[in-house]
């Protein structure tokens, strides 16, 4: 019997050739006009950028024409996302609802939630969170007990979401509720998905730094918050049958094995056209782990268009791309030619800077959106073994 | 992107014909003859020489995805060398004989001389010389790179083996008289060497292939501490590791056979594709061998069990035609003479 896992050949049509050059000059332009640096080191707009994205056609790029979607492939997609990422451009304001939230209204959501709010997501407007993880529920997101009771035309919410990135400049969540006790026959039972309104009374949004110092993710009160019939997304207690899909569009993309690309290319500026082999080995031995990693993220980018779901795939892909993206700073770190006092023209500070950043953030890449552990667990199923 | 009839084929005559005691009989001197005779009947063994020259004229795609499935059956004879001096042959217009080929030079720096139709020079590692009829060198005449078909018979071969027990000899061709010589100016060590990587990381990613399913299938049926092994999270926890290292194998070495089938072997992009492929491929056979191993216990570190035929030919192939060192460094010294911000445009130029 053959266990291996499956990654079909991929084969970028013109098309998408062509949208990478687009996209490049329309970065380049942006980067010219100082809307933001790729060395992120100067201030950013990112919400007059996702407009600027959504004039282009770049969100909701699969979506229906019908919701303000443009019906282009998967794979067009998957070369504008890994173009914004490559350039450092600030995607964050649109990247969650392109990606996740998005996908999840159109398949899930009511009619006129999808004519309301499918079309703001797609030009640019609005910015979305996702309210899974709780105090006492982190990996095991089916123990979440935030409820939402039933009253007459809507909900109301109660409890705490945390670790909520991007929440405190976010217009909607999308959360995963309690509306039902868990089942003795089935422990996912009892969850249902709601659309929020970040606005709503009774939410009150609390700041969390992170070691880098930065205010990413946030800690959300819920306070007999109200939400409407309308804004119930699929099926009342069936949520676990719809987390699945929505996981494999997450975990595979461009941004698990791309967030510590910039300690990459500053090394390689360091290292100059004539590098010593001890250096030009170990660029070389990253530059191949890089190149196979985006061959096996676009694969699943192809498969998703054919109509499959590469859900494990997925997984396997995440698992490789976030513990190469983890340890590649400590590489660069160790390769780097010793610094003394910087010329001028050196790329010394920006060197120091991205590898800063990277080794910070570092922590946080196999822990978010699934951690290695849960990955491992989910490939170990794929393999048959549990 | 290659012909499926062919690759069932060749899975058909493997799994019928090339069972665990055939390769160990072959490793302690049985040539599997039934087998060779199969493949050769089938066609397979010149699936990259033109119908004009004997051959079968199937794609370069195809006898890349054939050499993956011969990788999964650890096929103790030179398939892998017999297509490659094929290819060589075809280059130079010579007919291709029938019987088992190999190649010579396998390095880089390997230099034969070749005058009128007379050898001189000496190459070390040639894989199965021993076994094979004929050895499709690359000689040079006044500078010129050309092709010699040369007879095993008669040639001074000093056996060697591999720490996989496949033959790497040592062939001295001094003196030596070729039976054909063909000019083939467009070629080069540099591109044979490219080919033959590509090669052996399609048959690494097929032997890595055996691996995880000997390995998912062993801590399936081993019990201990009253539960099969594959019920412990440690265990799981290293065969999905295992199973991602399997997975960017193949993606690697199907990215090298692709970029070959679709540009030949001059470009940059190949010799970049084709560089990732043997270090990736090379990383994940040190990798998965080590995670099969520690599955299988002391089990597998016995003759007996075949996990052998696979992970000492991984060990043996990720050192042929060059190293993860090699590769990484001559990839590395690509990437810095482009330059930093040519860095993500390097890495897109394919698609």
């Amino acid at each position: 019997m053959a266990y291996n896992f499956h990654f079909d050949p991929v084969d970028l049509p013109p098309e998408c050739k062509e949208l990478r050059q687009e996209v490049r000059a329309f970065l380049r332009a942006e980067i010219d006009a100082g809307t933001f640096s790729p060395d992120g080191r100067r201030g950013d707009n990112a919400r007059a950028f996702a407009r600027k994205v959504g004039a282009r056609g770049w969100i909701g790029m699969t979506w229906p024409k019908q919701y303000g979607g443009h019906e282009r492939t998967h794979l067009e997609r998957y070369v504008v996302t890994e173009e914004m990422l490559a350039h450092r451009a600030p995607t964050r304001s649109y990247s969650t609802a392109d990606r996740q939230s998005g996908p999840v209204i159109l398949r899930y959501g009511q009619e006129a939630v999808k004519a309301n709010i499918l079309p703001r997501i797609a030009s640019g407007e609005l910015c979305f969170c996702i309210g899974l993880s709780e105090p006492n529920s982190g990996s095991d997101v089916f123990a979440a007990s935030t409820r939402a009771t039933k009253v007459d035309g809507g909900w109301l919410v109660n409890g705490r979401k945390i670790w909520t990135s991007n929440a405190h400049n976010s217009d909607y969540m999308i959360a995963l509720l309690r509306t039902s006790p868990k089942t003795k026959e089935n422990h996912r039972h009892g969850l249902t998905q709601f659309l929020i309104d970040c606005k709503s009374p009774g939410i009150t949004i609390r700041p969390i730094i992170n070691l880098t110092g930065q205010h990413e993710f946030n800690e959300i009160f819920f306070d007999d918050a109200f939400v409407p019939d309308l804004h119930l997304i699929g099926e009342v207690d069936m949520a676990w049958k719809q987390a699945s899909d929505e996981l494999a569009y997450e975990r595979s993309g461009p941004d698990r094995w791309l967030e510590t690309f910039p300690a990459l290319v500053e090394l390689v500026r360091r290292a100059g056209p004539e590098p010593s082999e001890r250096l030009a080995e170990g660029i070389g031995r990253e530059v191949a782990h890089l190149a196979t990693l985006r061959r096996m993220s676009a694969s699943v980018a192809g498969m998703l268009q054919a109509g499959k779901t590469p859900a494990v795939e997925a997984a396997v892909v995440k698992d490789l791309g976030t513990n190469w993206e983890q340890a590649l700073p400590n590489k660069v770190r160790l390769l780097a030619p010793p610094t003394g006092d910087s010329t001028p023209d050196s790329n010394d500070d920006r060197f120091e800077e991205a590898l800063r950043m990277t080794t910070l953030i570092a922590p946080k890449l196999t822990i978010q959106g699934g951690t290695r552990e849960v990955l491992r667990g989910i490939i170990a199923r794929g393999l048959g073994l549990r | 992107m290659s012909d499926s009839i062919i690759v069932d084929t060749a899975a058909r005559i493997f799994a019928d014909l090339c069972e665990p005691q055939i390769v160990n009989a072959a490793e302690e001197g049985t040539w599997p003859e039934a087998l060779w005779a199969a493949l050769e009947e089938s066609g397979l063994t010149l699936t990259w020489v033109p119908d004009a020259l004997g051959g079968a004229g199937a794609d370069i795609a195809d006898g890349f995805a054939v050499l993956r499935v011969a990788g999964r059956y650890a096929a103790p004879v030179p398939l892998a060398e017999t297509l490659l001096a094929g290819w060589l042959l075809a280059h130079a217009k010579i007919t291709a004989p029938g019987g088992p080929m190999t190649l010579a030079p396998v390095y880089e720096d390997g230099h034969i001389e070749l005058s009128g139709h007379t050898l001189r020079g000496r190459a070390r590692h040639v894989p199965f010389a021993s076994r094979a009829r004929h050895i499709a060198v690359l000689a040079y005449q006044a500078g010129i790179p050309s092709v010699a078909l040369v007879a095993t018979d008669g040639l001074a071969i000093s056996p060697g083996t591999s720490l996989a027990g496949e033959p790497r000899d040592t062939v001295s061709f001094d003196g030596a008289a070729a039976l054909a010589v063909g000019a083939a100016p467009d070629l080069g060590t540099l591109s044979l060497v490219r080919l033959g990587a590509a090669a052996r990381a399609q048959q690494m990613a097929g032997a890595l292939e055996r691996i995880l399913d000997q390995s998912v299938q062993w801590s399936l049926d081993r019990v201990q501490f009253g539960r099969p092994i594959a019920k412990f999270q440690a265990v799981q926890h290293n065969l999905a590791t295992l199973a991602g290292e399997v997975a960017a194998a193949g993606a690697a070495a199907d990215a090298a056979a692709e970029a070959i089938a679709l540009h030949g072997l001059g470009s940059e992009l190949v010799a970049a594709e084709v560089a990732v492929a043997k270090l990736r491929v090379g990383e994940a056979a040190g990798a998965g061998a080590a995670i099969a191993h520690q599955v299988h216990g002391a089990m597998g570190f016995t003759y007996e069990h075949s996990l052998h035929h696979a992970t000492r030919r991984l060990w043996a192939w990720r050192e042929e035609f060059g190293n993860e060192t090699h590769w990484a460094t001559q990839l590395g010294h690509m990437v810095a003479a482009r330059g930093a911000d040519q860095l993500w445009p390097f890495l897109t130029q394919g698609s």
